[in-house]
């Protein structure tokens, strides 16, 4: 029951995520140039590129965690502007999974989860609770609820934080290099969570040099360099057939 | 071969550390007598307590006079605990009507009684929310009386334990949450509220409490209309308010400054406001960090409500010195002084065993 809200609405063909030419800088630094990016319903994009290329920035400015000097960014049918009433919307809707989890230590796995809900989407929390035990389980992790997040793995730590934005409800999830800050036998669990949210119709918006999961899951591949996004194509022909000089030695780098 | 089958039999024994490196053997070898120099500090200090307590315990305790005349006291070599004693009421009240000293005397059980119930988590909720408000107003019923019956009392009559507890008590109440809203002030991205607060902390921090208490005890009142007349003691106590507050606004703004970007950022892309985030997610674990240097300060704040005397309020150090202007008395200062250390301590130390008790409560492991 608790998923059809996050599945995908095919009716709606109308993209998610508009972004029109869209600057941004850091003092003089040009750090994201002309981007153009339309993300439709269920679509799964996953981005890489070198450290510095701007991916990060990029995600980061779909929820305004940073803020564009040019161009539009629209999610969800509003206009990302100065608005703090809309940013504060946008946000509730779009999930987010940082690099390093982020967890508020100072309170439980459960009440991470419900912290949202509660607060922002004024659910009874009784119902808050329920739900966040629902997406515990689906995390595999519900046997943890009344732990603190430093008694936790970095593995279980990300797969909470990936179940705390499910509680929001989101329509669109973002992942800051997931799984970048983990241990690589704790890299599996993280992806397999992320699988089955693929699995469910969830729009995501992936930045990650996690190349298999890319061909398992993304609709969409884009190689991002020097703030610009110098190819996307299929997973197929991004592997396959690479065009640019630069996505060839990247994947070579990274590949080997 | 033999040798190494023999010695195989005693490898399954279980070894245990040597005599000399555990219990209070080993902690005396390995703290008091480990090399020349520690064992001869070692013996020095022995040497200075033998020296000073038994001294010390005569004449406090054996040839102490509890409950005696001031002559007795003279003709004595101990100590004379009887400055006290004879004195207690006063030390304790000051002015306070002799008949009526109940009431201040409940007024301070009442909030020695609200404050231990305070200490306990458990109990923090509306029932004692409803105890304090009912417990302040009764103690300033009791205090100032002119109700039910009760004869009313001057506030310039007020002074001694209830005094000092009054201004500490409230000055810290009120100094903590106001101290968090400069700090957040100062970190605010608004530039008129920031230059207030930076002014605000930086001036207040450049000048001495004393000053501050004369400002408000003399020059204060020339500000104010002709006819109006604020109350001293409330002076006093907005002056030692103001004052904590810039102290703890830094203290809080190191603890904000020590929180890590991504708890920001999680809590905005979760969609909470500004003062959600603060609330729930920055401030808890700000203020966490910050409890060691925020109870110096509630310390040293809580003992500095003694500079007060110089604005001719009575309150604990100042009655104590009265007594010892009373020629009968004269001289025994050592005894009233350390009866007057004892109180403090006792305040003092309650509040840094809350202290860590509160850091032990609050620990989460991260």
């Amino acid at each position: 029951m608790n998923s059809q809200q996050t599945a995908a609405q095919p009716n709606d063909d109308s993209p998610i995520i508009i972004i029109e030419n869209m600057h941004k800088w850091y003092g003089q630094f040009h750090v994201l140039k002309d981007i153009n990016i339309a993300v439709s319903r269920g679509e799964r994009i996953v981005i890489c590129g070198s450290s510095g290329s701007g991916k990060s920035t990029l995600i980061r400015c779909i929820n305004r965690l940073e803020e564009h000097q040019r161009g539009r960014i629209v999610v969800d049918g509003i206009e990302l502007t100065n608005d703090l009433k809309n940013i504060e919307k946008i946000r509730a809707e779009v999930g987010m999974v940082f690099q390093h989890f982020n967890l508020f230590p100072h309170l439980t796995i459960l009440e991470n989860l419900t912290l949202g809900p509660i607060w922002v989407r004024k659910t009874p929390r009784r119902e808050a609770e329920e739900n966040a035990m629902y997406y515990l389980e689906k995390v595999r992790i519900a046997e943890q609820a009344r732990k603190f997040p430093g008694q936790l793995s970095g593995g279980q730590q990300q797969r909470v934080a990936i179940a705390r934005s499910l509680c929001m409800k989101p329509n669109v999830m973002l992942f800051d290099e997931p799984t970048s800050a983990l241990d690589p036998e704790m890299v599996k669990e993280v992806l397999e969570v992320m699988i089955s949210l693929a699995q469910d119709g969830m729009t995501m918006l992936v930045v990650s040099h996690e190349m298999g999961f890319a061909k398992s899951v993304a609709h969409r591949v884009m190689f991002m360099d020097g703030g610009e996004i110098l190819e996307q194509n299929t997973p197929e022909e991004f592997f396959n057939n690479p065009r640019h000089d630069r996505t060839k030695l990247f994947l070579s780098q990274i590949l080997d | 071969m033999t040798s190494i089958t023999g010695s195989g039999g005693h490898a399954g024994r279980e070894l245990g550390p040597p005599v000399t490196s555990i219990g209070v053997i080993g902690w005396v070898r390995a703290n008091l007598c480990n090399g020349w120099l520690n064992t001869g500090l070692t013996l020095a200090v022995l040497y200075l307590l033998w020296a000073t307590l038994p001294p010390f315990f005569n004449w406090a305790l054996l040839d102490g006079n509890w409950f005696t005349s001031s002559e007795q006291c003279k003709a004595s070599e101990g100590a004379c605990w009887s400055v006290i004693t004879a004195n207690i009421r006063f030390i304790l009240f000051g002015f306070y009507p002799h008949d009526l000293q109940w009431r201040p005397l409940l007024a301070v059980v009442i909030l020695i009684v609200l404050l231990f119930l305070s200490r306990n988590r458990r109990f923090w909720g509306r029932g004692l929310l409803y105890g304090w408000l009912l417990g302040l107003f009764a103690m300033g019923l009791l205090l100032k009386g002119g109700m039910f019956g009760l004869v009313a009392v001057d506030s310039d009559n007020w002074g001694g334990l209830p005094l000092t507890l009054l201004l500490a008590v409230f000055g810290l109440a009120a100094a903590y949450p106001f101290g968090v809203v400069l700090a957040l002030g100062r970190q605010s991205q608004m530039p008129v509220i920031k230059a207030f607060c930076v002014v605000y902390i930086e001036l207040i921090r450049g000048v001495p409490l004393i000053s501050m208490l004369f400002m408000s005890s003399v020059v204060f009142p020339l500000f104010l209309p002709e006819g109006m007349t604020l109350n001293k003691i409330l002076r006093a106590q907005v002056a030692i308010i103001l004052f904590t507050a810039a102290y703890i606004a830094e203290v809080v703004r190191g603890g904000l400054q020590g929180m890590n970007r991504g708890q920001y950022e999680a809590a905005e892309s979760l969609g909470l406001n500004y003062f959600q985030t603060m609330r729930l997610i920055i401030l808890p674990q700000a203020l966490k960090i910050v409890i060691p240097p925020s109870v110096s300060i509630l310390i040293s704040a809580f003992k500095d409500t003694s500079l007060v005397v110089i604005i001719a309020l009575y309150d604990l150090l100042k009655t104590t010195q009265t007594t010892l202007t009373d020629p009968k008395w004269m001289g025994y200062s050592a005894e009233a002084y350390l009866f007057l250390a004892l109180i403090y301590f006792l305040c003092c130390y309650a509040m840094s065993n809350y202290s860590r008790k509160l850091e032990k409560e609050l620990d989460t492991g991260h």
